[in-house]
């Protein structure tokens, strides 16, 4: 079974994806924090590349950026990371990066240590359909995900990136940065609706998905909710402290959301 | 439907978020609609020449030619309109191109101030609300100007993120963009960012040269030999070089920030020290480290601090037909100084870095050579600023 069919298959049952940006604050807890989540029933693990100038966040994850990149991250030690807990970690895990973190490092050598540290998959937000055939050719020859992403604004774009996604399709919930919200309104919905008229493919949706209340309200139509700001407040909160926080918070999804 | 398009050669592109691709795909077709449109044409050219003040004048600096002894030296005069920069010629045509698209809201970034306060003052004549995003570090450096723009009805928010300077600006500006496409257009002040964005600063500049060429045949009877420009994302250095790119015997100069110098670490000479990278929506050359961060840059104007540089100016960089040049804080501040006192006209700090160039490059040349430099904005701006790097005192 190749990385995009396991990241499929992930989706047997409502899946629960959590975010967590990488070596915030510094890379031990990132590693612990992902057997943590693990443990705690997650099915996928995003984990953020921090980057520089990250347009598509809001402050949570913009400044748990800035922690991570203070504290000397480099995507060359989240590799190492990656490689050293693979075995033990039988979960896709995947990375949520910036395209120019990957273009600095050169595309096709960066999906090579993907392939070589056991990385499933790669969402990069900035990095629309339209352009995305530059990496798409190296992810397809590593038979590694590379994640589409829909939002509420892509109307007729939807079912083109839908009919071509593979692995999950990240379902941007509502308009603006990522963050927490109180509601979701009816977007998310109607755009997943869209999407399965076209495609079978398992929709997780993102971008404001904070409280258990919310992501059961997000499973209702979606296959999978991802929750980022809100875990990263805890890390913000506790530091190296926040793994059993991080745990109650992961268990109290993984139980409400099946 | 999805087509990869707005490429100059390896560089442009669009690198955004999907939130965002619908309106600039949207931006592109009404701009395209509308810039063959005659009554939009119409009344944009009749707002550039009864609001803007345009033509700007080209004026030959006649005691600067002579005090140098080399080529022949123009100035053309953009510090002469309207709000005092190039940045009006851009402002009036995407403001109205907005209110055009049904849009109420306007919202920019801006560094020195000068694109900001373009669009707060085209916002208050459109009748549309303007919401201005400023690094804090920015707000300082130009208070004055962050007045001015309130005055005209806008607000300014300042962005405390990152660096807190342009770049900053540009990311507040995307993400607020990102909330609010309904209603909202960004109005980009340079040739960066996302297709359509090069392209249609590039149009609404590109009267710079045109009014150059017709100018200096008027005066000269011929084109010139090279023309200068500051680039920091290089909107007047693209709108003066444009008309010209076919014209291979004319050498297009632009001037980027070198700060302290290109060897420090306080610099913002993109071309000198970057390498190509995807940022702000665009496939262009960044300044950046080893792993694809972007480097914090630094130069004494507000308006050419910025990491990275227009994707056609990278394009004609790469093709050899431009070529750019570092210019230090010091160079700039000389050249500010003395044409203030040479020719009575107070240019912008960052036109200060193209007069810098232009001292030395004119001694070079022979005396029948003609030399076009564009004096992008007037530099009242910057007149406590400079006195405050001689070591006086005085705060606005």
């Amino acid at each position: 079974m190749n990385s995009i069919e396991r990241i499929k298959n992930a989706f047997c049952k409502k899946a629960f994806i959590p975010f967590i940006t990488g070596s915030d604050p510094d890379i031990e807890t990132t590693e612990r924090l992902i057997f943590t989540l693990a443990e705690a029933g997650a099915d996928i693990i995003e984990i953020g590349i921090p980057f520089s100038d990250p347009v598509a966040e809001g402050p949570v994850i913009e400044a748990a950026d800035e922690r991570a990149l203070k504290a000397g991250c480099t995507v060359d030690k989240l590799f190492d990371m990656v490689k050293k807990i693979r075995k033990d970690i039988k979960i896709p895990l995947l990375f949520m990066t910036y395209y120019n973190p990957i273009f600095g490092y050169g595309a096709e050598r960066f999906v090579s240590r993907c392939v070589d540290s056991g990385i499933d998959g790669l969402i990069v937000p900035d990095l629309p359909f339209d352009e995305r055939d530059e990496l798409k050719i190296f992810t397809d020859k590593a038979e590694i995900a590379l994640i589409s992403l829909i939002a509420p604004t892509s109307g007729d774009r939807t079912p083109t990136i839908a009919a071509a996604s593979e692995g999950f399709l990240y379902c941007v919930s509502s308009l603006g940065v990522t963050g927490t919200r109180d509601s979701l309104g009816n977007h998310a919905k109607a755009m997943i609706d869209r999407v399965k008229c076209v495609s079978d493919i398992p929709c997780a949706v993102g971008f404001g998905v904070s409280t258990p209340e919310a992501a059961v309200a997000a499973v209702s139509y979606a296959d999978g909710v991802i929750i980022g700001s809100a875990i990263v407040k805890i890390v913000a909160k506790y530091g190296k402290e926040s793994i059993s926080h991080v745990k109650d918070f992961a268990e109290s999804i993984v139980k409400i959301i099946n | 439907m999805l087509i990869k398009n707005g490429y100059f050669g390896d560089f442009g592109g669009r690198f955004i978020p999907e939130t965002l691709m619908n309106a600039v795909i949207e931006l592109e077709k009404a701009y395209n609609h509308y810039k063959n449109d005659p009554e939009f044409v119409s009344e944009l050219n009749s707002l550039l020449a009864n609001y803007a003040g345009r033509p700007s004048i080209l004026y030959y600096a006649e005691k600067m030619t002579r005090d140098l002894g080399g080529a022949k030296i123009y100035l053309k005069r953009e510090d002469l309109n309207h709000t005092g920069s190039h940045k009006i010629n851009n402002v009036l045509g995407q403001v109205l191109l907005a209110k055009k698209m049904g849009k109420t809201r306007v919202i920019a970034e801006t560094g020195a101030g000068q694109h900001g306060v373009a669009t707060a003052t085209a916002a208050a004549l459109m009748g549309m609300e303007c919401v201005v995003f400023m690094g804090r570090e920015d707000t300082v450096r130009q208070a004055l100007n962050v007045y001015r723009m309130e005055l005209l009805g806008a607000k300014v928010i300042a962005v405390d993120s990152g660096t807190a300077t342009l770049k900053d600006a540009v990311n507040a500006a995307m993400r607020e963009w990102a909330a609010r496409i309904d209603d909202t257009h960004y109005c980009l002040g340079s040739v960066m960012g996302p297709h359509p964005f090069p392209t249609i600063v590039r149009d609404f500049q590109a009267v710079i040269g045109r009014e150059i060429k017709e100018e200096l045949q008027a005066i000269e009877g011929r084109l010139p030999d090279t023309v200068i420009a500051c680039v920091g994302g290089g909107s007047n250095a693209i709108g003066s070089f444009y008309e010209f790119i076919g014209d291979k015997e004319v050498s297009l100069i632009g001037c980027e920030a070198a700060g302290k110098g290109i060897d420090t670490p306080q610099n913002a000479a993109t071309i000198a020290n970057g390498r190509t990278g995807v940022f702000h929506g665009m496939k262009s050359i960044f300044c950046q480290d080893a792993y694809g961060q972007i480097a914090p840059v630094y130069s004494i104007s507000a308006g050419l601090d910025y990491p990275g540089i227009g994707p056609e100016h990278a394009d004609l960089f790469k093709q050899g037909r431009a070529e750019y040049v570092p210019v230090t804080d010091e160079q700039a501040v000389d050249a500010f100084e003395y044409l203030s006192r040479t020719e009575g006209i107070i240019p912008a700090i960052e036109s200060a870095h193209a007069i810098a160039y232009a001292m030395e490059y004119a001694k070079t040349l022979a005396k029948e050579k003609i030399i076009v430099v564009t004096v992008s904005g007037r530099g009242d701006k910057d007149v406590a600023a400079i006195a405050r790097y001689r070591g006086l005192d005085i705060h606005e």
